[in-house]
């Protein structure tokens, strides 16, 4: 299968990401230029972390407003997948792809330290090779990854089993020890109502390789693989 | 005309060295051409005090690819095509001015001077030093300069892997900030600071230049300052996304062969970066100051030459190509102009709006008067030590080993560093915490360790030691991760060089350093000289910073500070017996922590120290060693139970004591490298010491959940790790 990796002036997990996805899960990707709106056989857009247009304003502001993001959006409702992670994450929130908004760390500081996520769907192309309950070992690095929204729309995304991921201690109980930003019921990571959009702030790309921390992070990319593989053989490199 | 005193003090020159502009010029200079003057004649750019020094630097390496000094940042083969570059570079008095925005541009400068040279930066690191956290001064710099190079180096996308950081009331006015970047390319894509032929066209990208930091080089970096207030404006204000974009922007038209050199635009901004490409070209040039986009109207020719607006790159392009170029800066929506060409006349030629306002010959630019001090005064050191004179300490040893654990010198740097970026690009194979920090090259087996040192104490108490034990601990930190030293690069932090005494520390630190240097074969590659550290007077601690680059070609063999198994055995490399005179007590932290006191002379036996750091190297590419951890701040027994707290596990040390259990636990000798390994390793260990002569001594096990020193000490690694973590936080909340 092929990913396509977006690149704004200031992302830099761009080429995390793209190493993560060939070198690790021997697949193809290839660069899309935040100019470009070309995403044709493309089977899964990644929106990798970083500072897209500086996030002076607030993170992803600008950037939902880029062309790229434009072909995101018709990529998604034509039921593409799209993984945001970090910076992404902030992005597809304020692009109205998935619900919330990510804030400030309640702390007020950059954390930059391993975590622990507890899988709570399996149910998604992002999980499916994890079981609910299954804890992942991936890092987090960002200033603004304390996901808010209401409590009608939390519940709600509860009740359809959005929340993939949520931060938990090492046996995967959530605690709010266990939160390192102060995130609404530890989340980590969720889906929309269609679950073909995910966006975490965690960073999965940074532990494919145990040379570097670990592998847990490819269980995602993997799950992305599986996925596509089953709806669409032919698409596998 | 004369010109006033008030004038030459704002450039820092003196009356004498203006005397010396007239007479080289046969005239008087204009005030522009002043301004170049005291500029590039500024100890920041011109080292006039310390060139003659650095000359004692013997950097000759087969590594080496330009030569040291002469370029943005030192250059050295690793091998197989690839090279690594790397610099420090000090932001010191900004920083005390505005710690936020002083830590934050000083990270973008030497980033700045790595992307120059077609090398992507691949990690930063960072030597801080701060009055103690008591004060509030101090931890309101303090907490601004963390937060700075958060800010700053989080968002441009380069893992921040390590450094240190030292509280001592001798850094309370004046707090130091040293940052260091190390970059990597291919060989074939190095770039050069140069003008190359006449007829070439200077091109000035990036962001617009303001007002801002006029005169830094000249007045903030290059003399003592009491008034701090009024030099505010000369603190520059950092725009990381912008640096991002640049990163990206030049490493693709280094790429371009229509690119002749690359120079970034820091101290003394374009004067500076224009003088210095012309001058490694033997060229002139002619800029027309009115075709560099500004940030405000009404600037002055003076103002643009001399502001140190930030993110800003001087590209040199052959005629004819520059449509090529402006295409990539285009790419990245980033702004380019060409302001003026190379000359073959072999003068700066500064023109507004095609008047000629200034003309000066480059070459007595770049030839700034050298001063030498004399030689036969000694160096200002603290006092020495009779230890009989040292009372034991009224504390139990599990009192003093606690302290020192959650010492602010000591403590856990955790608070730090997890407010940096450490792992982007995905290459931190250890990451901050221990001895030194370890990437992977991929695309190849190898891997680059890097640290800093500098024990500002010991240069204090013995500059010519301090200097050899910097350089000493710096290597010795890269081989416990089981890395080969291939290269230094210092940054001087020192007080008035004119006052002959801290001339002296400046001298005999030196010649430690170089001394070391050549006893590794560890060149210095590259450097910075931060002088005038002073504040009421009292100058800093002599404070060499070292950082070392260390080489590894199988990145998968290496070693961590953590014991790993129970029942492994521990080993002490460098000595054959826990016995102490009690005189590394002089200089450590325990003396200063418990008895208040700075005083002693350290010492280091370099034969000893090579040796043993070949034996470290040799233990872990061999498999034997199953952690690594050099004994330095605290000595042992903190060295024990930082390998203990790191594995969590437990240790029981056996080997005994006789002397000052003080001393013995806590003192600071050199060249002690604690090991743990498998006991079936055992005679491995014993054959590769005795093939290297170096001493050892099997200290006892790791075992269970405690820190059990003989009948000394017993404590559980919980409480250790617990008063270890704290430290730092503990210390900032502390009122």
């Amino acid at each position: 299968m092929e990913f396509g990796v977006i690149v704004f002036p200031g992302t830099w997990s761009d080429a995390d990401c793209y190493t993560a996805v060939t070198d690790n899960l021997g697949q193809q990707a290839r660069y899309v230029w935040h100019k470009d709106t070309d995403l044709s056989g493309l089977d899964c857009l990644i929106a990798p972390g970083g500072f897209s247009y500086g996030d002076y304003l607030r993170p992803g502001a600008i950037a939902r407003f880029s062309p790229v993001m434009q072909a995101v959006r018709r990529f998604s409702e034509d039921g593409g997948l799209v993984i945001g992670i970090c910076n992404g994450f902030q992005i597809l929130c304020e692009a109205g792809l998935l619900p919330g908004v990510l804030t400030r760390n309640a702390h007020l500081q950059f954390r930059c330290q391993w975590v622990n996520l507890r899988v709570e769907s399996a149910d998604s192309p992002f999980a499916n090779r994890c079981d609910a309950g299954d804890v992942l070992a991936v890092p987090i690095s960002h200033g603004e990854g304390n996901y808010y929204a209401d409590d009608s729309t939390l519940d709600s995304m509860e009740e359809n089993g959005q929340i993939i991921f949520r931060y938990s201690d090492s046996d995967g109980s959530v605690t709010e020890r266990s939160n390192p930003n102060g995130s609404r019921r530890n989340i980590a990571g969720i889906c929309n109502r269609e679950r073909n959009v995910l966006g975490m702030m965690p960073h999965p790309e940074r532990c494919c390789d145990p040379l570097v921390g670990g592998e847990d992070g490819l269980a995602i990319f993997r799950s992305i693989l599986d996925f596509t593989e089953r709806v669409s053989p032919t698409a596998i490199g | 005309m004369p010109v006033s005193q008030d004038s030459l003090d704002e450039l820092a020159l003196s009356q004498a060295e203006y005397e010396a502009i007239v007479e080289r010029l046969g005239r008087e200079p204009n005030s522009l051409e002043l301004g170049l003057f005291g500029s590039l004649w500024s100890e920041h750019c011109g080292y006039k005090h310390s060139k003659p020094l650095l000359g004692m630097f013997d950097a000759r390496s087969d590594r080496l690819l330009v030569a040291t000094g002469s370029e943005n940042a030192g250059v050295v083969d690793i091998g197989d095509g690839w090279a690594v570059v790397m610099k420090v570079e000090s932001h010191n008095h900004p920083s005390a001015i505005e710690p936020y925005e002083g830590a934050a541009t000083g990270v973008g400068g030497i980033v700045r001077d790595i992307f120059a040279m077609g090398a992507r930066p691949v990690a930063l690191l960072n030597s801080l030093r701060f009055g103690p956290l008591s004060e509030s001064r101090s931890k309101y710099l303090f907490e601004g300069v963390v937060s700075g190079i958060s800010g700053y180096g989080n968002c441009i996308g380069v893992p921040d892997v390590g450094g240190e950081v030292y509280f001592s009331p001798s850094y309370s006015g004046n707090p130091l900030v040293n940052a260091m970047c190390v970059g990597l390319l291919r060989i074939g894509d190095l770039r050069r600071a140069t003008a190359g032929e006449p007829g070439n066209l200077l091109m000035l990208v990036g962001a617009d230049t303001g007002r801002d930091g006029i005169h830094g080089a000249s007045g903030l970096a290059s003399r003592t300052f009491e008034d701090e207030r009024e030099l505010r404006p000369t603190v520059q204000v950092g725009n990381p996304f912008l640096e991002k974009v640049l990163i990206e922007a030049c490493l693709e038209v280094a790429q371009s062969d229509a690119v002749v050199g690359i120079q970034d635009l820091g101290a003394a901004g374009l004067a500076s970066a224009s003088v210095e490409c012309a001058g490694n070209a033997n060229a002139g040039f002619r800029i027309d100051v009115s075709n560099a986009p500004r940030r405000e109207s009404g600037m002055e020719p003076y103002e643009v030459m001399l502001s140190e607006s930030q993110e800003r790159m001087l590209i040199v392009v052959k005629p004819g190509r520059e449509a090529e170029v402006k295409q990539i800066f285009d790419k990245w929506d980033l702004r380019s102009d060409v302001i003026g060409e190379v000359t073959a006349d072999g003068l700066a030629t500064i023109l507004d709006d095609g008047q000629a306002r200034g003309s000066v010959p480059v070459r007595l630019l770049t030839d700034p008067p050298l001063y030498r001090g004399d030689s036969s005064v000694k160096p200002l050191t603290g006092p020495e030590l009779d230890v009989s004179s040292v009372p034991l300490p009224d504390y139990s040893p599990l009192e003093c080993l606690l302290k020192l654990l959650g010492s602010q010198n000591i403590a856990s740097r955790n608070w730090i560093y997890r407010q940096y970026d450490h792992q982007v690009q995905t290459n931190t194979v250890i990451v901050p915490g221990g001895d030194a920090a370890l990437l992977r090259v991929k695309g190849t087996n190898k891997g680059l360790a890097v640290s800093t040192d500098g024990n500002g104490r010991y240069c204090y108490l013995d500059p010519f030691v301090g200097g050899m034990i910097a350089v000493a601990e710096a290597c010795r930190n890269v081989s416990c991760a089981g890395a080969l030293p291939i290269a230094l690069t210092d940054c001087l932090n020192f007080g008035n060089p004119e006052r002959p005494e801290i001339y002296a520390q400046l001298e005999k630190a030196i010649e430690g350093m170089a001394e070391a240097s050549r006893r590794f074969d560890a060149p210095v590659i590259s450097g910075n000289v931060s002088l005038y550290n002073e504040s009421r007077g009292a100058a800093i601690y002599p404070t060499p910073v070292v950082g070392a680059l260390g080489i590894t070609e199988d990145v998968s063999a290496h070693a961590t500070v953590g014991f790993k198994n129970e029942g492994d055995l521990i080993a002490l490399i460098g000595r054959d017996s826990l016995e102490s005179d009690g005189s590394d007590l002089g200089g450590s932290e325990c003396l200063e922590l418990i008895h208040g006191r700075v005083a002693g002379r350290p010492s280091i036996d370099l034969d000893l120290e090579v040796a043993v750091q070949r034996a470290c190297r040799e233990l872990i590419s061999s498999g034997v060693a199953n952690s690594a951890h050099d004994c330095s701040d605290g000595g042992l027994a903190v060295a024990l139970a930082e390998s203990a707290v790191a594995g969590g596990l437990g240790a029981e040390v056996s080997a005994p004591v006789s002397g000052r259990w003080d001393a013995a636990l806590f003192g600071e000798g050199q060249s002690r490298i604690v090991v743990s390994l498998s006991p079936d390793r055992l005679a491995e260990l014993h054959d590769i010491c005795a093939d290297e002569q170096v001493p050892y001594l099997v200290l006892g096990r790791v075992s269970g959940a405690d820190l059990i020193f003989g009948d000394i000490l017993s404590v559980p690694v919980s409480q250790l790790a617990a008063a270890h973590a704290d430290g730092l936080a503990d210390a900032l909340r502390a009122w």
